[in-house]
């Protein structure tokens, strides 16, 4: 009779073996949205160290706008943040008209402020609606995406277009917003209102929601300067920073709007800085509507011949006019020889446009500052020592959008 | 130099006489040109000075004045959080060699911006700790923002990794 050999005495009394894996996570991974790869290294489940990878939606957007018109431009702002396309619009289109010192007619503010509002809830419901549905939680992924559809139906019809808008110009916006808009728009907002309650009422205090959520990818103020994370991750860690309050531009200074913050800094914090920005972004986009039902029928564009495109009917019947629409076209506005900055508050955090003119009417350089990146950067640090789930709600709600990041 | 009635540039002239080149405030942003030499000692004064106290990097990037001398100039935006303040930094880079001391020791968000400097420029950053490409691959041949770069030039093929 055979007897199992026996094991000898220290082997037993021995720790067990571990060594550090690393496991390639993406860059095409159910549980991520964005194109993105992680390197994770890993003790057991625990997360020793990691090494984000981006760059795979890289599209060569800045080098694409040296090479066309300012105008040309605009459209592949759109692709940036393509969940609020219209911030990245009047980031850059803000940008120019900084350099072209130009002020915009005050109902085009009102209108950018009212697009790029609606624009921030939709940002907001697809980072609530993706990290629950990343988290296995499918019905609050419906509310969420049904409020989004709701807000796409508002873009819509302002202008045509639900995701990628292309509504902002320089100097100005393609058009006012058409009748009807007012009304429908107040008839919409009870009801994206309701969804997003509806969508609280399902996680906020879902008890796996908050376990996974609460004390996880914690960062700290000190480390959220230090990287220079803006946004809601920044509001997360108590730092009010909110650049349409800081650093007020268009009309922010004239409406009613709080700044949610937060206090420990992990995603449950950032959940909730979320959620409440979107009920402020609604609280706007009313007092947009009140304000813009008010002073129907002003200009929407400003009345500069570098960068007004003349009635057609003038174009077709006066021969200065004609000329000046040949040349904007072809050629679109030349911008006088300089450099600027200027940010804005996208739904990611600080969104700023370093452009630089040589005088002629092509971009001598657009650089984009994407919150996205500079917010994914810090990523190690909010994980390292956490379980490897913690990863998605981390990532999640940092919200990194792949075409802003990789640009 | 005239600090523009910034206290920012008038601290910083006053501090470092020498390492600033230039200033300018046009279109609202205050600005100060500086010798690349100097850029970790300008970069240290404005972060811990109480007077500047940016201690946000907000942006890096460069900008290449082909057919200029020197070639490069690294941009840099600061932001003071507490003080609600910007001020950009520039500095001139040449082409040969095209390298700045980097200023990851002062704050952590350079690392990331540093990296895609070098991908889209090919500035090397000294005492970088990781200066890998950040958003093209390691089998990329050039530098894709460099005004001497087709927008049309093709990419070798390369097979996966392993």
């Amino acid at each position: 009779m055979a007897t199992a050999p026996q094991a000898p005495e220290d082997d037993l009394e021995r720790d067990l073996h571990t060594e550090h894996q690393i496991l390639n996570m993406g860059p095409s991974h159910p549980a991520t949205h964005g194109t993105v790869k992680f390197l994770v290294e890993l003790d057991g489940e625990t997360i020793v160290d990691l090494d984000v990878q981006v760059g795979y939606l890289h599209r060569g957007f800045e080098k694409e706008c040296e090479s066309g018109s300012w105008y040309q431009a605009i459209p592949y702002t759109d692709r940036l943040a393509y969940t609020s396309a219209i911030l990245c619009n009047v980031g850059f289109c803000m940008a120019v008209e900084k350099l072209l010192e130009l002020e915009t007619p005050e109902r085009c503010q009102w209108l950018r402020v009212l697009s790029g509002e609606i624009a921030r809830v939709s940002d907001h419901l697809t980072r609530c609606g993706a990290a629950a549905l990343e988290l296995q939680a499918m019905t609050p992924f419906l509310y969420g995406i049904e409020a989004r559809e709701l807000t796409y139906d508002l873009m819509e019809l302002l202008c045509g277009a639900r995701v990628t808008a292309n509504y902002i110009r320089i100097g100005g916006v393609k058009h006012d917003m058409p009748p009807g808009f007012p009304e429908a728009a107040r008839e919409m907002i009870p009801k994206i209102r309701g969804l997003i309650t509806d969508f609280g009422a399902v996680v906020t205090q879902n008890r796996i929601f908050v376990d996974r959520l609460k004390g996880t990818g914690v960062i700290s103020k000190k480390d959220c300067i230090d990287y220079a994370v803006t946004g809601p991750i920044l509001r997360s860690v108590g730092v009010p920073y909110d650049i349409r309050k800081d650093q007020p531009y268009l009309v922010y200074d004239q409406v009613d709007f709080d700044v949610p913050i937060g206090e420990v800094g992990d995603n449950y914090d950032r959940y909730l800085v979320v959620v409440e920005e979107m009920h402020q972004s609604l609280r706007i986009v009313e007092q947009c509507l009140d304000r813009l039902q008010k002073t129907a029928s002003e200009p929407v564009n400003v009345d500069d011949p570098r960068v007004r495109w003349p009635a057609k009917g003038r174009v077709f019947n006066r021969m200065e006019e004609l000329i000046q629409q040949f040349k904007s076209v072809t050629e679109g506005p030349r911008v006088p020889a300089g450099e600027a900055y200027f940010a804005i508050e996208a739904a990611n955090g600080e969104l700023g446009f370093y452009l630089v003119s040589d005088g002629s009417a092509v971009p001598y350089k657009v650089r984009c500052r994407p919150p996205s990146l500079i917010n994914v950067a810090p990523l190690p640090i909010m994980v390292r020592g956490d379980m490897l789930p913690d990863i998605i709600p981390t990532f999640d709600f940092i919200n990194m959008i792949g075409g802003e990041c990789d640009r | 130099m005239d600090d523009h009635g910034s206290p920012v540039l008038r601290a910083l002239l006053a501090a470092m006489p020498n390492a600033v080149l230039d200033t300018h405030a046009r279109l609202g942003d205050e600005t100060a040109i500086v010798d690349a030499a100097k850029i970790v000692e300008v970069m240290r004064f404005l972060r811990d000075t109480p007077e500047t106290e940016f201690d946000m990097l907000t942006d890096v990037t460069a900008v290449d004045y082909l057919g200029e001398q020197p070639r490069f100039e690294m941009v840099y935006h600061l932001y003071s959080v507490y003080r609600n303040r910007r001020l950009r930094v520039k500095a001139r880079v040449p082409e040969e060699p095209a390298e700045i001391d980097t200023l990851t020791e002062l704050w952590s968000s350079a690392n990331w911006m540093e990296r895609e400097v070098w991908d889209m420029y090919g500035i090397r950053f000294k005492g970088h700790p990781d200066l890998r490409r950040l958003l093209l691959y390691e089998e990329f041949e050039g530098h894709p923002l460099r005004k001497d770069y087709p927008k049309e030039r093709r990419q070798p093929l390369v097979g996966p990794r392993n």
